[in-house]
Protein backbone atom coordinates (compact mmCIF):
# COMPACT_ATOMS: atom_id res chain seq x y z
CA UNK A 1 0.00 0.00 0.00
CA UNK A 2 1.47 3.12 -1.26
CA UNK A 3 -0.46 5.81 0.98
CA UNK A 4 0.52 4.20 4.93
CA UNK A 5 1.53 7.19 6.58
CA UNK A 6 3.20 7.22 9.93
CA UNK A 7 0.63 8.88 12.30
CA UNK A 8 2.15 10.34 15.70
CA UNK A 9 -0.38 10.85 18.45
CA UNK A 10 1.04 13.26 21.22
CA UNK A 11 -1.06 12.72 24.40
CA UNK A 12 -0.33 15.79 27.10
CA UNK A 13 -2.97 15.88 29.06
CA UNK A 14 -4.18 14.32 32.58
CA UNK A 15 -6.86 11.50 31.58
CA UNK A 16 -10.21 13.41 33.57
CA UNK A 17 -9.61 16.85 34.42
CA UNK A 18 -10.49 17.50 30.39
CA UNK A 19 -11.70 15.04 27.62
CA UNK A 20 -8.46 15.55 25.42
CA UNK A 21 -7.38 12.02 26.77
CA UNK A 22 -10.42 9.82 26.15
CA UNK A 23 -11.26 11.82 22.67
CA UNK A 24 -7.98 11.56 21.89
CA UNK A 25 -8.10 7.57 22.55
CA UNK A 26 -11.08 7.39 20.09
CA UNK A 27 -9.22 8.45 17.32
CA UNK A 28 -6.98 6.16 17.76
CA UNK A 29 -8.93 3.07 17.61
CA UNK A 30 -11.09 4.46 14.52
CA UNK A 31 -8.13 5.43 12.92
CA UNK A 32 -6.35 1.50 13.63
CA UNK A 33 -9.31 0.46 11.03
CA UNK A 34 -7.06 2.70 8.13
CA UNK A 35 -3.85 0.20 8.25
CA UNK A 36 -1.78 2.83 8.88
CA UNK A 37 1.97 3.04 10.63
CA UNK A 38 0.31 4.42 14.25
CA UNK A 39 2.57 5.39 17.10
CA UNK A 40 1.59 7.38 20.57
CA UNK A 41 3.57 9.24 22.69
CA UNK A 42 2.70 10.28 26.24
CA UNK A 43 4.47 13.16 27.99
CA UNK A 44 4.13 16.13 30.31
CA UNK A 45 0.86 14.93 32.60
CA UNK A 46 -0.28 12.46 29.78
CA UNK A 47 1.76 10.16 31.37
CA UNK A 48 -0.62 9.85 33.96
CA UNK A 49 -3.21 8.17 30.98
CA UNK A 50 -1.43 5.16 31.32
CA UNK A 51 -1.08 4.93 34.54
CA UNK A 52 -2.54 2.05 36.89
CA UNK A 53 -4.83 1.79 39.47
CA UNK A 54 -7.06 4.51 37.91
CA UNK A 55 -10.26 4.46 40.17
CA UNK A 56 -13.09 7.30 39.11
CA UNK A 57 -16.44 5.99 40.81
CA UNK A 58 -15.94 9.09 43.93
CA UNK A 59 -15.62 11.52 40.15
CA UNK A 60 -18.95 10.13 38.55
CA UNK A 61 -16.63 9.23 35.19
CA UNK A 62 -16.07 6.21 33.49
CA UNK A 63 -12.73 4.71 34.31
CA UNK A 64 -11.57 4.39 30.27
CA UNK A 65 -8.12 3.09 30.81
CA UNK A 66 -8.66 -0.68 30.58
CA UNK A 67 -9.17 0.60 26.89
CA UNK A 68 -5.40 0.87 26.16
CA UNK A 69 -4.79 -2.55 27.05
CA UNK A 70 -6.89 -3.50 24.07
CA UNK A 71 -4.26 -1.15 21.74
CA UNK A 72 -2.32 -4.33 21.45
CA UNK A 73 -5.02 -6.24 19.53
CA UNK A 74 -5.41 -3.14 17.00
CA UNK A 75 -1.75 -3.61 16.29
CA UNK A 76 -0.99 -0.15 17.70
CA UNK A 77 2.57 -1.58 19.47
CA UNK A 78 4.45 1.77 19.80
CA UNK A 79 3.32 3.79 22.54
CA UNK A 80 6.11 6.11 23.86
CA UNK A 81 6.36 7.58 27.19
CA UNK A 82 8.59 10.50 28.08
CA UNK A 83 11.33 9.32 30.47
CA UNK A 84 11.68 13.00 31.76
CA UNK A 85 7.84 13.44 32.25
CA UNK A 86 7.55 10.05 34.21
CA UNK A 87 10.89 11.30 36.54
CA UNK A 88 9.22 14.75 36.93
CA UNK A 89 5.55 12.96 38.29
CA UNK A 90 8.14 10.34 40.59
CA UNK A 91 6.69 7.60 38.24
CA UNK A 92 8.70 4.78 36.91
CA UNK A 93 7.43 2.17 34.28
CA UNK A 94 6.33 -0.14 36.69
CA UNK A 95 3.76 2.39 37.49
CA UNK A 96 2.10 2.31 34.05
CA UNK A 97 -0.12 -0.41 32.72
CA UNK A 98 1.02 -3.27 31.47
CA UNK A 99 0.90 -2.71 27.50
CA UNK A 100 1.39 -5.94 25.24
CA UNK A 101 1.13 -7.31 21.61
CA UNK A 102 1.09 -10.51 19.95
CA UNK A 103 3.92 -10.42 17.70
CA UNK A 104 3.01 -12.17 14.24
CA UNK A 105 6.18 -11.71 13.09
CA UNK A 106 7.43 -13.38 16.14
CA UNK A 107 5.42 -16.49 16.27
CA UNK A 108 2.84 -14.03 18.25
CA UNK A 109 4.85 -14.36 21.17
CA UNK A 110 3.57 -11.73 23.58
CA UNK A 111 5.85 -8.35 24.13
CA UNK A 112 5.47 -5.02 25.67
CA UNK A 113 4.32 -2.25 23.53
CA UNK A 114 5.61 0.82 25.94
CA UNK A 115 8.78 2.20 25.22
CA UNK A 116 10.99 4.78 27.57
CA UNK A 117 12.50 7.08 25.49
CA UNK A 118 14.11 10.23 26.39
CA UNK A 119 12.65 14.28 24.97
CA UNK A 120 15.22 14.67 22.51
CA UNK A 121 14.53 11.17 21.13
CA UNK A 122 10.67 11.54 21.05
CA UNK A 123 11.66 14.63 19.51
CA UNK A 124 13.60 12.58 16.30
CA UNK A 125 10.34 10.24 16.28
CA UNK A 126 8.03 13.38 16.26
CA UNK A 127 10.24 14.68 13.25
CA UNK A 128 9.85 11.69 11.30
CA UNK A 129 6.08 11.05 11.51
CA UNK A 130 3.81 11.96 8.52
CA UNK A 131 0.80 13.22 10.38
CA UNK A 132 1.09 14.43 14.37
CA UNK A 133 -2.28 14.85 16.22
CA UNK A 134 -1.92 16.65 19.68
CA UNK A 135 -4.48 16.23 22.16
CA UNK B 1 -0.53 22.57 -1.70
CA UNK B 2 -2.98 20.44 -0.56
CA UNK B 3 -3.67 20.62 2.91
CA UNK B 4 -6.53 20.15 6.00
CA UNK B 5 -7.47 21.54 9.08
CA UNK B 6 -8.10 19.96 12.20
CA UNK B 7 -10.11 22.56 14.97
CA UNK B 8 -10.05 21.45 18.30
CA UNK B 9 -11.57 24.16 19.98
CA UNK B 10 -14.83 25.91 20.11
CA UNK B 11 -15.50 29.80 19.27
CA UNK B 12 -14.89 32.61 21.22
CA UNK B 13 -13.26 31.35 24.44
CA UNK B 14 -10.76 30.28 22.43
CA UNK B 15 -8.37 31.83 19.21
CA UNK B 16 -8.26 28.67 17.36
CA UNK B 17 -11.15 28.99 15.28
CA UNK B 18 -10.49 32.47 14.24
CA UNK B 19 -6.90 31.53 13.32
CA UNK B 20 -7.72 28.85 11.48
CA UNK B 21 -10.14 30.78 9.38
CA UNK B 22 -7.74 33.22 8.92
CA UNK B 23 -5.50 30.45 7.65
CA UNK B 24 -7.73 28.42 5.68
CA UNK B 25 -8.99 31.45 3.78
CA UNK B 26 -5.21 32.78 3.17
CA UNK B 27 -3.94 29.68 1.61
CA UNK B 28 -7.36 29.45 -0.31
CA UNK B 29 -6.71 32.79 -1.67
CA UNK B 30 -2.65 32.09 -2.28
CA UNK B 31 -4.20 29.06 -5.13
CA UNK B 32 -3.71 26.02 -2.11
CA UNK B 33 -6.22 23.40 -1.63
CA UNK B 34 -8.15 22.66 1.06
CA UNK B 35 -9.26 19.14 1.03
CA UNK B 36 -11.45 19.17 4.65
CA UNK B 37 -11.69 21.05 7.99
CA UNK B 38 -12.53 19.31 10.77
CA UNK B 39 -14.03 20.02 14.01
CA UNK B 40 -13.59 17.67 17.04
CA UNK B 41 -13.49 18.28 20.94
CA UNK B 42 -14.99 21.93 21.80
CA UNK B 43 -14.51 22.38 18.04
CA UNK B 44 -18.06 20.90 16.88
CA UNK B 45 -19.72 23.77 18.99
CA UNK B 46 -18.26 26.20 15.79
CA UNK B 47 -20.99 24.28 13.87
CA UNK B 48 -24.08 25.50 15.56
CA UNK B 49 -26.81 28.02 13.47
CA UNK B 50 -27.56 29.51 16.55
CA UNK B 51 -24.54 30.86 17.72
CA UNK B 52 -25.48 35.39 18.38
CA UNK B 53 -22.42 37.01 19.36
CA UNK B 54 -23.39 41.05 19.77
CA UNK B 55 -23.29 42.75 16.62
CA UNK B 56 -19.71 44.94 16.68
CA UNK B 57 -18.60 41.16 17.12
CA UNK B 58 -17.31 38.79 14.58
CA UNK B 59 -19.73 36.00 13.71
CA UNK B 60 -17.03 32.99 13.66
CA UNK B 61 -19.81 30.17 12.79
CA UNK B 62 -21.55 32.72 9.54
CA UNK B 63 -17.75 33.43 8.63
CA UNK B 64 -17.06 29.62 8.50
CA UNK B 65 -20.29 28.95 6.07
CA UNK B 66 -19.68 32.24 3.89
CA UNK B 67 -15.86 30.40 3.36
CA UNK B 68 -17.56 27.02 2.51
CA UNK B 69 -19.99 28.50 0.28
CA UNK B 70 -16.97 30.80 -1.67
CA UNK B 71 -14.60 27.92 -1.84
CA UNK B 72 -17.00 24.71 -1.76
CA UNK B 73 -15.52 23.72 1.42
CA UNK B 74 -15.96 20.41 3.30
CA UNK B 75 -16.70 21.48 6.75
CA UNK B 76 -17.19 18.15 9.05
CA UNK B 77 -17.85 18.00 12.86
CA UNK B 78 -17.43 14.58 14.33
CA UNK B 79 -20.52 12.66 15.18
CA UNK B 80 -19.20 11.37 18.71
CA UNK B 81 -18.21 14.75 19.64
CA UNK B 82 -21.40 16.60 18.30
CA UNK B 83 -23.49 14.34 20.24
CA UNK B 84 -22.22 14.87 23.04
CA UNK B 85 -22.50 18.47 23.22
CA UNK B 86 -26.04 18.76 21.63
CA UNK B 87 -24.64 19.67 17.82
CA UNK B 88 -27.21 17.79 15.68
CA UNK B 89 -28.41 17.34 11.94
CA UNK B 90 -32.07 16.89 10.78
CA UNK B 91 -30.43 13.02 10.39
CA UNK B 92 -28.98 13.04 14.10
CA UNK B 93 -32.32 14.84 15.85
CA UNK B 94 -34.53 11.90 14.38
CA UNK B 95 -31.60 9.34 15.10
CA UNK B 96 -31.58 10.51 18.74
CA UNK B 97 -35.49 11.51 19.40
CA UNK B 98 -34.48 14.97 19.67
CA UNK B 99 -37.20 18.14 18.63
CA UNK B 100 -34.58 19.93 16.83
CA UNK B 101 -31.35 20.51 14.90
CA UNK B 102 -28.76 23.47 15.21
CA UNK B 103 -26.76 22.42 12.62
CA UNK B 104 -25.26 25.79 10.87
CA UNK B 105 -25.09 26.11 6.85
CA UNK B 106 -22.26 24.51 5.03
CA UNK B 107 -21.17 21.85 7.80
CA UNK B 108 -22.06 18.00 7.83
CA UNK B 109 -21.95 15.29 10.93
CA UNK B 110 -19.27 12.24 10.16
CA UNK B 111 -17.24 10.22 11.85
CA UNK B 112 -13.58 10.35 13.23
CA UNK B 113 -12.48 8.23 9.99
CA UNK B 114 -13.18 11.27 7.90
CA UNK B 115 -10.01 12.83 10.09
CA UNK B 116 -7.78 9.77 9.71
CA UNK B 117 -8.73 10.12 5.47
CA UNK B 118 -8.30 14.16 5.95
CA UNK B 119 -4.72 13.56 7.06
CA UNK B 120 -3.88 10.58 4.35
CA UNK B 121 -5.03 12.51 1.65
CA UNK B 122 -3.51 15.86 2.33
CA UNK B 123 0.05 17.06 2.32
CA UNK B 124 -0.33 18.74 5.66
CA UNK B 125 -2.91 18.34 8.20
CA UNK B 126 -2.52 21.36 10.33
CA UNK B 127 -4.08 21.43 13.69
CA UNK B 128 -5.78 24.57 15.79
CA UNK B 129 -5.99 23.92 19.22
CA UNK B 130 -5.06 24.97 22.72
Amino acid sequence: MSDVKNFFYVNRRAPYGTIYALESLEVVLIGAAFEQDVSLAFLDDGVFQLAKGQETKDIGMKNFSPTYKALGDYDVNKIYVEKESLEARGLTVDDLLPLTYEDADDDYAEKNSIKVVTAAELAQLMDQADVVLSF
Amino acid sequence: MKFSVLISEGPYTHQASDTAYNFTKAALEKGHECFRVFFYHDGVNNGTRLTTPPQDDRNVVNRWSALAKEHNLDLVLCVAAAQRRGIADADEARRNGKNADNIAEGFRISGLGQLIEAGIQSDRLVTFGD
